[in-house]
């Protein structure tokens, strides 16, 4: 304990020192958010400075290996850091799809060599990545992927197309599923690969959405040459990487539903647009679905803490990413429908100079429950795998 | 806190569960409720050779001092059997009371009763249907003698049973006002208390008591005259989070005899099991009952570290919990179809226990409008 004292002593001077002011201050924009890579522009020096500091210590990714450029914290000390960070508001120093997905399977599958190649760019925000799973005709039933990858000798031939990759116009490398085996069965056919974005032959279009927004791409490969040394894992087990992998998606998804820390709640918003009578939000109705909701959001946080303490002592039922998946876009859903209806006409703004982000924002949260597997695709894993129901 | 069991908690949870399946499984409920009696006096017997009459009782008034987590988990394991007893009213809200609040005296002539299961005690509060303890209108007048108190009280939970009431009166201010409040321990067969005793639907007792100058002498107030509302709310506190708990344990079980009826039940010629309709709430229910059970272990370490927010967890657990198992009975009888709605089926009785737990100590609405209440809107 007394460690830990020390450590969180240490961490608060050092952000103190090391965290810039402008870096203290809620997320407004898109671009308030760094997600780095080779063409990554940054907002600010302070937004730069804030993000070399904390990939310096490896605080971008706390608890990996020093050896690949993470923190090397223990659990505790990692929780330190978030308290720490969250007590002065910082920012996330970097959004990564690469320390939240990629990392972890590169970690459990990839070669010795592949780490020490990939890993340390992740953690210092210099390559961003984008997933390449979701196909035209494979969006639930996502093993039924067509995009082909042929052996050519030294490289694989990569043909076929991407939907709903997140990022794809921005990133600089993407993993992707692709179906190596033709005949076989297909989950068992599909293999993992990681290649350049800027290969020949790779094309993206963004996808215009209700939100107005283009977060999403669909991605072209045309006779793409892959060396073989970026398959990650066994050729035709890529499923297994998928899944694994999936199951950090959702976590990460399921993640949204959380009062993040320096968040407004819904109901300090709503207060702030409605004001109250006797001690009390002025519209009762609304005031009771708020309650309802915060007791949900508080009993979901809860419950994301408790399958961590749970698998750390070795008593969790290893399949919580699909109830925490489910169970936090559901909530964030009911969080942006009560904003809205907290925020009444005002939050129609579409257009202006004002903040009119928050009808974008509604709108995005929709999606929420259809990426990485759709809320009805989450409650027939329940219903199958935890549950024991038949199939 | 690490949201898990320790090792001495889950030892006590499997003991707990071991002893209600075999001492009380529903069976004995439904024995009971056939020959219309509310409670069994022979297992309250054996609980208190458990230990378990003096579960929260401080060890230096002879009880196990073993704190709340393991106190929920007991309420979890009887929920799951239905088991009746006076646990909740007399060795777990009434024995805080007076561990908390009782002068040395007190502590000495009651605590050690309660801890051995000799003496039961229940809290007299509510005089309407619905809780509302600012609204105490009871009078405590102050005379000579100590205190005469008049007015009645409406539902009072194992009131046929007990040996003696603590009582909420207003020994000063209005209707409505948290001060002025104070706490009397009143012998059952003090002169001039009528208790009359209703069967509830769940086959519990609930008393009406009226008191007509019940002369009470001032070594019969507990705590500071006027004081009552803080140490009540935690009494509050304590008797909703161990209703939670028995709750989670109402409809966990229902959650599983629903399942196993499921995967056993063919129509069709199929398992109906394997319909998508019934998979989905089937798996949502599963979802409710997790983020329950989070947040009654989290509301129950509240309560042994009587930390800050436990109020605001507490009312967060007793609103989640009535809800979840609202959904899980309702969802047990619909999903067995007709065979759910016959007595000769023991799911509806954990529908109507439900029914009585979730009004007990405040419904969901009363703690979602006090959890919004201490969340400052």
């Amino acid at each position: 304990m007394a460690d830990l004292t020390g450590f969180r002593e240490q961490t608060r001077a050092w952000l103190a020192e090391n965290c810039p002011k402008s870096m203290r201050r809620p997320i407004e924009t898109e671009h308030d958010q760094c997600w780095g890579g080779r063409n990554w522009i940054f907002e600010s020096d302070d937004q730069r400075l804030w993000l070399e500091r904390m990939a310096g210590r490896g605080w971008t990714a706390p608890q990996w290996p020093v050896e690949y450029g993470g923190g090397g914290l223990s659990k505790e000390e990692a929780k330190i850091l978030r308290e720490e960070l969250a007590r002065i508001g910082a920012r996330r120093p970097l959004e990564s799809f690469g320390i939240d997905m990629l990392g972890p399977a590169l970690f459990r599958f990839a070669s010795e060599e592949q780490k020490r190649r990939f890993i340390p760019d992740i953690v210092h925000g210099r390559i961003r990545w984008c997933q390449g799973y979701s196909e035209p005709n494979a969006g639930s039933d996502l093993a039924s992927l067509q995009t082909r990858a042929e052996d050519r000798g030294d490289h694989y031939l990569v043909n076929g197309s991407k939907t709903w990759t997140s990022y794809a116009d921005k990133a600089d490398w993407i993993f992707c599923l692709v179906r190596t085996d033709f005949q076989a069965p297909k989950h068992q056919g599909i293999s993992f690969l990681l290649f350049d974005m800027t290969s020949p032959g790779v094309s993206t279009r963004p996808i215009k959405l209700i939100s107005g927004n283009s977060p999403f791409c669909e991605t072209f490969f045309t006779d793409v040459k892959v060396p073989k040394e970026n398959l990650v894992g066994e050729l035709n087990k890529g499923w297994d990487i998928a899944k694994y992998l999936l199951t950090h998606e959702r976590a990460m998804i399921g993640g949204f539903g959380l009062a993040m820390a320096g968040r407004e709640t819904v109901s300090q918003m709503a207060l702030r647009a409605i004001g109250s009578r006797d001690g009390r939000l002025a519209d009762a109705a609304l005031r009771a679905d708020i309650s309802d909701y915060e007791i949900d959001e508080m009993a979901f946080a809860l419950t994301i803490e408790r399958v961590v303490d749970e698998a750390k002592a070795g008593q969790g039922t290893g399949a919580a990413s699909s109830l925490l998946k489910y169970y936090g876009t559901e909530l964030n859903k009911i969080r942006y429908e009560l904003l809205m209806a907290a925020g009444g006409t005002g939050a129609l703004a579409w257009k202006g100079e004002e903040d009119v982000t928050l009808a974008k924002h509604w709108l995005r949260t929709k999606g929420n429950s259809i990426e990485g597997g759709t809320s009805e695709v989450q409650l027939n894993i329940i219903a199958r795998r935890i549950l024991g129901l038949p199939a | 806190m690490a949201l898990v069991l320790n090792e001495e908690q889950q030892l006590l949870r499997d003991s707990a569960k071991s002893f209600f399946r075999e001492s009380s499984p529903v069976e004995a409920f439904r024995k009971l409720r056939d020959r219309g009696e509310a409670w069994s006096p022979e297992l309250w017997s054996a609980m208190a050779e458990m230990g378990w009459t003096g579960i929260v009782v401080p060890e230096e008034y002879s009880g196990l001092g073993f704190g709340y987590v393991g106190t929920g988990l007991l309420f979890e394991e009887a929920g799951r059997t239905l088991t009746s007893s006076p646990l909740l009213s007399s060795a777990v809200v009434c024995s805080s009371l007076v561990a908390g609040l009782g002068s040395d005296a007190q502590k000495r002539s009651l605590l050690p009763a309660i801890a051995s299961g000799e003496l039961i005690t229940t809290l007299a509060l509510d005089e309407t249907s619905r809780l509302d303890p600012a609204a105490t209108a009871m009078a405590g007048v102050t005379n000579a003698d100590g205190y005469a108190l008049t007015g009645s009280k409406v539902s009072v939970i194992d009131g046929t049973i007990a040996h003696k009431f603590l009582v909420l009166a207003r020994t000063g201010g209005a209707p409505g006002d948290r001060d002025g409040l104070s706490l009397f321990v009143v012998d059952r067969e003090a002169r001039g208390l009528g208790v009359t005793g209703v069967l509830n639907l769940d086959n519990r007792v609930a008393a009406t008591l009226r008191f007509d100058k019940v002369q009470v002498g001032a070594d019969a107030l507990i705590g500071n005259p006027g004081d009552a509302w803080e140490p009540l709310q935690k009494a509050l506190d304590i008797g909703a989070v161990c209703l939670a708990a028995e709750m989670l344990g109402i409809a966990a079980e229902a959650f599983e005899r629903t399942l196993g009826y499921l995967k056993e039940r063919k129509q069709f010629g199929v398992p109906i099991g394997g319909f998508q309709a019934l998979q989905h709430r089937a798996a949502l229910l599963f979802c409710e009952l997790e983020l329950t059970r989070s947040a009654v272990l989290k509301a129950l370490q509240a309560l042994d570290a009587d930390s800050a927010d436990r109020s605001l967890l507490a009312s967060m657990a007793k609103s989640r919990s009535g809800k979840t198992v609202q959904l899980a009975v309702n969802e047990a009888v619909q999903m067995h179809g007709g065979i759910g709605m016959t007595d000769e089926f023991d799911i509806g009785f954990y529908m109507k226990r439900a029914a009585a737990a979730r009004q007990e100590y405040g419904d969901s609405y009363y703690h979602a409008d006090r959890f919004a209440q201490l969340r400052g809107y």
